[in-house]
């Protein structure tokens, strides 16, 4: 972890309440696809915790959805300085993928992802993705995905969109060696009890420090108490306990 | 040249910042931040005789200039902290640290504490006698003179090393409570523990921590935090370690000049992991800026003349 002054280089809205911003600085603390960045933020106490979408060796870039003050705060910016401490989180492990990993993301649980779609291009395999929303309007990254050349399978709930449905309805159509998601818990659980394949979860959970100090953020797992912050946010499916 | 050392019960400090319990853990996560031999010492994650996983998650809130807490003292209990913790920590603090206590009983308490009285690196006991956040203990033995004593003498009874004991503000007269443990043999006082708090979320409409209440911190409760120390020093004749909402090397003056010792410092490491290392460094600053040439010789000055 380090502490990295970035500076705001664009601030957009990319679909219903989702935003992208771009960061320039140094991004040297980042060792994972899934880590995740905490932002400090005028005139309040504790940090927003922000998963990395991507980044590169001098930018970063981070979507995020409106959910309350802070992220509407940062949605205003438009330039300027932010205190970031950078490389959070464990991240997900890329070495046990197999040769077609799916990645399943919902809603702000999408960007994660993207990282973690190039990299596993990277290293030779062939990922498929699947990215569920409840409505139209709130798709975002498709394209970004289909320009990275692989499947992208979009859900949208009311079906106004792509497949009608959850990420599962999609998922069960398609083969994969292992899968990666990220979404809100109830996608997770679906995603868990939907398939028989191994795979890695990211959580969320209310933070205090979001480097493993505060243990405000502990979860019960099958290989003990991990804290989400700093054991976490990935936990593979075997150790989950719902 | 400043002289920021402060003595407390006999322990010479470099200087009196102290990370507070639970907002530190073990150090390890600030270990490989930065090198935290910098620091007076610092007070270790509350242990309790038993593993204790602590309250259901959201356990924390954000408030203006502060934060709710309810982990509810998740540790690992005694045993592994003395086998695994303790030895780890010499690895990468040379100094003594302090050791945090809770207990649900008088029993453990004692036992705990008879347990960490033999581990050659801890230089105090510090038992905490107000945890907001958990039930049957923790802070109702700080809210009442007679059972504070009780503690008091109980572990000071199995112990040889320094015994302070960590108040709790959520009473009504907090100097009550402070004298009854220094009756009762209390070797020095820390105060204050986190303020009992709440937040709702308007879209839920329930409170945003799942145990409904927390520990209020952070620099909203400096002022009562500082106005506690300041009414205590005044009665009683022990060291006091002060805290609440400091965040910053002038805070730490500020608490000094009311009454304490040495400070510890919370919340700020959670918002800003190099805000002890940040103090430390500012603490020759604002000792220039004031005119104060040893620490030593302000403890309690806002009280003479």
């Amino acid at each position: 972890m380090e502490r990295v002054v970035f500076k705001i280089k664009d601030n957009k809205k990319i679909a219903k309440n989702v935003f992208e911003i771009k960061l320039e600085g140094n991004t040297d603390a980042i060792t994972k696809s899934g880590q995740f960045v905490n932002i400090q933020l005028d005139g309040l106490y504790l940090r927003r915790p922000i998963s990395v979408c991507d980044y590169s060796k001098n930018s970063l870039t981070l979507v995020y959805k409106v959910v309350g003050k802070g992220t509407e705060q940062l949605s205003k910016m438009e330039k300027g300085d932010l205190d970031v401490l950078v490389g959070l989180g464990n991240g997900y492990d890329t070495e046990i993928s197999g040769k077609e990993p799916v990645l399943i993301g919902g809603g702000v649980g999408v960007p994660p992802l993207f990282n973690l779609c190039k990299k596993l291009l990277a290293e030779g395999k062939k990922p498929s993705v699947i990215l569920g929303f409840n409505t139209k309007d709130e798709i975002f990254y498709e394209e970004e995905f289909k320009k990275l050349g692989v499947n992208v399978y979009v859900t949208t709930v009311n079906g106004e969109y792509g497949i009608k449905g959850f990420v599962i309805d999609a998922l069960k159509n398609i083969n994969y060696t292992y899968f990666y998601t990220c979404g809100p818990e109830p996608m997770l659980k679906a995603v868990y009890n939907s398939t028989t394949t191994s795979g890695q979860f990211s959580f969320e959970e209310r933070m205090g420090c979001g480097f493993g100090a505060c243990m405000g953020c502990t979860c019960k797992t099958k290989y003990g108490n991990k804290r989400i912050c700093k054991d976490g946010p990935v936990l593979v499916k075997e150790e989950i306990i719902w | 040249m400043v002289d920021t050392k402060v003595i407390l019960s006999g322990w010479e400090l470099d200087n009196p910042v102290i990370p507070a319990s639970g907002t530190f853990g073990f150090g390890k996560e600030f270990a490989d931040l930065y090198d935290i031999n910098i620091l007076g010492t610092f007070s270790f994650k509350g242990t309790t005789l038993n593993e204790r996983f602590g309250n259901s998650t959201p356990r924390i809130a954000e408030c203006t200039a502060g934060m709710i807490n309810s982990v509810g003292l998740q540790n690992p209990g005694v045993e592994h902290v003395v086998k695994y913790e303790l030895p780890e920590m010499k690895k990468y603090f040379h100094k003594k640290v302090i050791a945090n206590v809770s207990g649900f009983s008088i029993d453990e308490y004692k036992q705990t504490c008879e347990i960490l009285d033999k581990q050659d690196n801890i230089g105090i006991i510090e038992v905490n006698i107000s945890c907001p956040n958990v039930h049957n203990g923790g802070m109702a033995f700080g809210t009442d003179p007679k059972n504070a004593a009780e503690v008091t003498k109980a572990v000071k009874s199995v112990t040889t090393k320094p015994v302070y004991i960590k108040l709790s503000p959520n009473v009504t007269d907090i100097v009550a409570i402070a004298k009854s443990c220094e009756d009762a043999g209390a070797d020095g006082l820390s105060l204050i523990n986190t303020i009992l708090g709440m937040r709702i979320d308007l879209n839920k409409k329930k409170p945003v921590v799942a145990n409904k209440m927390g520990g209020f911190s952070g620099p909203a409760i400096f002022p009562v935090a500082l106005r506690m120390v300041y009414q205590v020093y005044e009665a009683v004749n022990i060291p006091i370690i002060g805290m609440g909402g400091v965040s910053t090397s002038d805070d730490v003056i500020e608490m000094m000049i009311a009454g304490a010792t040495a400070v510890q410092v919370g919340a700020a490491n959670l918002v800003n992991p190099f805000a002890c290392k940040e103090i430390i460094e500012g603490l020759e600053n604002s000792m220039n800026k004031y005119g104060i040439k040893s620490l030593k010789e302000i403890i309690g000055g806002a009280h003479n003349g």
